[in-house]
């Protein structure tokens, strides 16, 4: 059966049974391959995408529960080009090494940053603790988020 | 006898076969400037470890090429090389080489990596080979093509030689310049590496030596990027493999009527390979869930009784690896003794990507698979042999991949996949799951390791009897001063699979050597930093010592009351590391790691902030290992194979880290992937005793928290 999705601001369709995860709907059948497969059972952070602004763990989130919900992606983060500025600390603070958690701590770092503009080193460790990444880059990680949390609040004034 | 210290490293006998076209891929490339790495040069120098099985150190290799650099008539520099890229950051840092001596920026130079079809054979990226080996060798081929240029500009422009020069990617020779393409143009110009092409000092190093960002960071940080487990194929289908209940089981009867009655599936068996392609992946889980097969299985030790199976189940003779003086007369006559048994437990590596392989094979019976590895070639050979094809009939591509950690030098999903793609004969994707991965791979090596001891009250340690169980010999031997010293390894027979691992049994055999050090320590009265240094004289280990020692403020430092420092140091693979380490232990025991400080010497740097970001990620990634991550398994069967069961660390786990970089330039940079790591489980576990009182001999130290009391 066919489920109508909003991705990225974008009406998309799969052909699609609804217990299917929406990890799967996205790298299989929508060829959004950002998010990423790391367990399978919402433990690693890696398949994290954004529904309604929220950090979810898409391997583990059927796609019918996600039709007619907002939903975003690693690949619908940057506009017009520009990146996020999350993105952009990543780059500057080198937060990666094989890159492959990458895409979920920017959108777990994202979600976090939309509802708390000016997280503390506790509320980024709290906010980031279900992702992981085996290349053990997590301080440049929370250094990231710290950064982009700066510089949200100087284009913000 | 000449010891194996790599013996995990590698599976199985590399097959070396490169039949190289010029010609033909000259003419593919269109012309321009190509210098050739002879293979000689890059394999003729590993000489580090020793001889090893397969016979590819020090024995004599064909006479072939070991990477090229080539130079477009659009000046595009593009350098092939077999070594791959898996998170260490090598893709920059050789871009980083070759852009220093053509004097061109980074982003000028592109690396195709891991293709068995674009780039001339490599054995495998591992071993911390590809700074010292493959970074020179690319910077002298690059240092050839610089100086090809200029003898071609003052040629074409019959000027003096002396009077040109090369910078920002143009030769220029007063007002007149050109870039790289505009003189190579029309021409196809082939140059082998003269003796001592004249490379820039590590003094007036300008893109070396600074910390580049990573060339691709664009991609990955917006998700396009695409590892091996994204690749697609038009008409691809989706594999899954029915696996037996336990290792070594075999296949006795199947029932696959109910799986082939799915629409668009197909049941592939072959001795006792099972497995399924379906047009998607929910249809290939319900299809291999719907294959109705018995096993027999046989009954394996546990997890349980394991370090008394490694030690009564001898694999062969055990190898000396270090044998001075009379040790048993100084044990004897020693006015200090000890003697302690350290224990290590089999780890996962746990790369956040699977393995994942998308195999297509063509009309005429050519195989193409891209695949995560560590070694694309060996894969080839891995494939080869088990379709039973010519290695030139196997392409095998590695995308730039979501790491390895040495837990990815083996070809197994890729030959699932290449298998159940003949059967269907259509492309298949096969993706691990998160409990194949931790179940179907290999592990790294368990063992026990057995110290006896003596020294003088002075300090001085006059005997060292180290026995090694299944561990591996990587890293056997300390930079200690000790007259009398017996160093064995005894290869076991290992319940599980295993094989190479970050550092290899370095981290094992620094975490026994270093922890007795420790006690030893203890028990003549000294402090542990000064008992080190009184029984150095190596001077770099004794300068990371003291270095660590001086940035973590060892002295003035208060142990006790349930708070500790620790210290620990070691050296291989030309990386000397010492670890410094603050905890405290809180009243359940859990273990918080405050900071860590890490003095590292691997001689010139070519990137600090690569080589900060490697010896941090070591240093988290070694949490793990050393407080909480073991298999445990039973008959066959890993107990814990998901990380809802198996811990790794997370954000919360990691303490303040703090790396000082102590190489000079005038020292040939070695690799920095893997030793750094070797330091932290000793330095914990001797932080745990400085605050507790409690000494830990096993690894992890602390899967349930420091015990209370049992010293």
């Amino acid at each position: 059966m066919a489920i109508e999705l909003n991705i990225n601001g974008m009406a998309r369709r799969a052909e699609v049974d609804p217990q299917t995860s929406l990890l799967s709907t996205l790298r299989d059948y929508l060829g959004l391959t950002g998010a990423k497969y790391g367990c399978g059972e919402g433990q690693c952070g890696a398949c994290t995408v954004l529904i309604d602004g929220k950090a979810t763990r898409s391997c583990i989130t059927p796609v019918g529960s996600a039709a007619g919900r907002k939903i975003t992606t690693i690949e619908g983060l940057s506009v017009n080009g520009r990146l996020h500025p999350l993105q952009q600390a990543f780059i500057d603070v080198d937060a990666m090494q094989c890159g492959y958690c990458t895409p979920g701590m920017i959108m777990s770092g994202v979600a976090l940053l939309d509802r708390n503009p000016n997280p503390s080193r506790d509320d980024i460790i709290h906010a980031m603790q279900g992702n992981i990444c085996r290349c053990g880059t997590y301080p440049r990680i929370i250094e990231a988020v710290r950064l982009a949390s700066m510089a949200a609040r100087r284009t913000a004034r | 006898m000449i010891m194996e210290p790599d013996r995990y490293e590698l599976n199985e006998k590399p097959a070396y076969r490169f039949d190289l076209n010029r010609r033909e891929w000259f003419e593919a490339l269109g012309g321009g400037f190509l210098v050739l790495v002879l293979a000689a040069d890059v394999e003729g120098q590993e000489s580090g470890g020793g001889g090893r099985r397969g016979g590819f150190r020090g024995a004599p290799l064909p006479q072939e090429v070991g990477a090229w650099l080539h130079i477009g008539q659009d000046s595009a520099i593009t350098v092939f090389t077999g070594k791959v890229e898996v998170g260490q950051n090598i893709r920059t840092s050789l871009a980083q080489a070759v852009a220093e001596e053509l004097r061109a920026p980074v982003e000028s130079v592109r690396m195709v990596m891991g293709d068995t079809a674009l780039c001339p054979f490599d054995m495998g990226t591992f071993g911390s080979m590809t700074t010292p080996m493959m970074s020179p060798q690319l910077r002298r081929a690059a240092a050839t093509a610089r100086e090809g240029l200029i003898d071609l500009a003052a040629k074409q422009w019959n000027a003096d030689r002396a009077s040109i020069s090369v910078r920002d990617g143009r030769v220029v020779n007063g007002s007149q310049s050109a870039t790289f393409g505009e003189l190579t143009r029309g021409q196809k110009l082939v140059a082998t590496i003269p003796a001592n092409p004249p490379l820039t000092p590590a003094r007036d190093w300008k893109v070396m030596d600074q910390p580049v960002r990573k060339v691709n960071a664009r991609e990955i940080v917006t998700g396009a990027h695409k590892y091996p487990s994204d690749m697609s194929a038009p008409g691809m289908l989706f594999g899954k493999v029915v696996r037996p209940p336990a290792f070594g089981a075999k296949l006795a009867s199947v029932d696959s009527k109910a799986a082939e009655s799915i629409p668009g599936v197909t049941v592939v068996r072959d001795g006792d390979f099972l497995a399924v392609a379906a047009p998607d992946p929910r249809t290939a889980e319900q299809a291999a869930a719907a294959v109705r097969a018995s096993w027999k299985t046989e009954p394996q030790p546990s997890w349980r009784e394991l370090f008394e199976y490694l030690k009564a189940n001898p694999a062969g003779e055990p190898q000396r690896a270090q044998h001075s003086g009379s040790v048993e007369a100084a044990l004897l006559s020693a006015e200090v003794k000890l003697r302690q048994t350290y224990h290590i437990a089999y780890i996962a590596h746990a790369p956040l990507e699977p393995r994942a392989a998308l195999a297509e094979w063509s009309e005429d019976g050519r195989l193409t698979v891209w695949t995560g590895t560590q070694r694309p070639f060996g894969v080839r050979s891995e494939l080869a042999q088990a379709f039973h094809l010519p290695e030139d009939r196997v392409h095998v591509l590695m995308p730039d991949m979501g790491s390895g950690y040495g837990g990815k030098h083996t070809g197994e999903c890729a030959i699932e996949a290449a298998r159940i793609a003949k059967a269907a004969n259509r492309p298949v994707k096969l993706v691990w799951t998160r409990e194949e991965e931790f179940t179907w791979a290999y592990f790294r090596p368990a063992g026990v390791i057995e110290i006896a001891s003596g020294a003088r009250r002075d300090g001085t340690i006059t005997a060292w009897d180290f026995h090694n169980y299944n561990s591996g010999a990587a890293g056997i031997r300390g930079t200690y001063n000790i007259a009398n010293q017996r160093v064995e390894f005894h290869p076991a027979k290992s319940p599980l699979r295993q094989g190479s691992y970050r550092a290899l049994a370095a981290t094992a055999n620094h975490f026994a050597r270093e922890s007795h050090i420790d006690e030893l320590a203890h028990a003549v009265g000294m402090d542990p930093l000064e008992f080190r240094l009184h029984n150095l004289t190596d001077e770099r280990q004794k300068n990371v010592l003291k270095a660590a020692a001086e940035k973590f403020r060892w002295t003035g430092f208060k142990s006790g009351a349930g708070r500790g420092r620790g210290i620990a140091c070691g050296f291989d693979k030309n990386g000397y590391v010492a670890t410094c380490v603050d905890l405290s232990i809180d009243q359940r025991g859990a273990v918080k790691l405050h900071r860590v400080v890490t003095a590292w010497d691997s001689g010139a740097v070519v990137n600090p902030d690569g080589l900060r970001n490697q010896i941090e990620g070591a240093n988290v990634m070694g949490i793990g290992g050393a407080l909480f991550e073991a298999i445990e398994f039973e008959n066959g069967r890993v107990l814990n194979p998901r990380f809802s069961k198996y811990r790794v660390p997370r954000f919360s786990d990691v303490p303040a880290i703090e790396t000082v970089l102590v190489g000079s330039k005038d020292v040939q940079p070695a690799g920095a992937g893997e030793i750094p790591i070797v330091g932290l489980a000793p330095a914990i576990g001797n932080a745990v005793f400085a605050a507790t009182g409690v000494r830990l001999r096993s690894l992890p130290l602390a899967p349930q928290g420091v015990p209370a009391g049992a010293a």
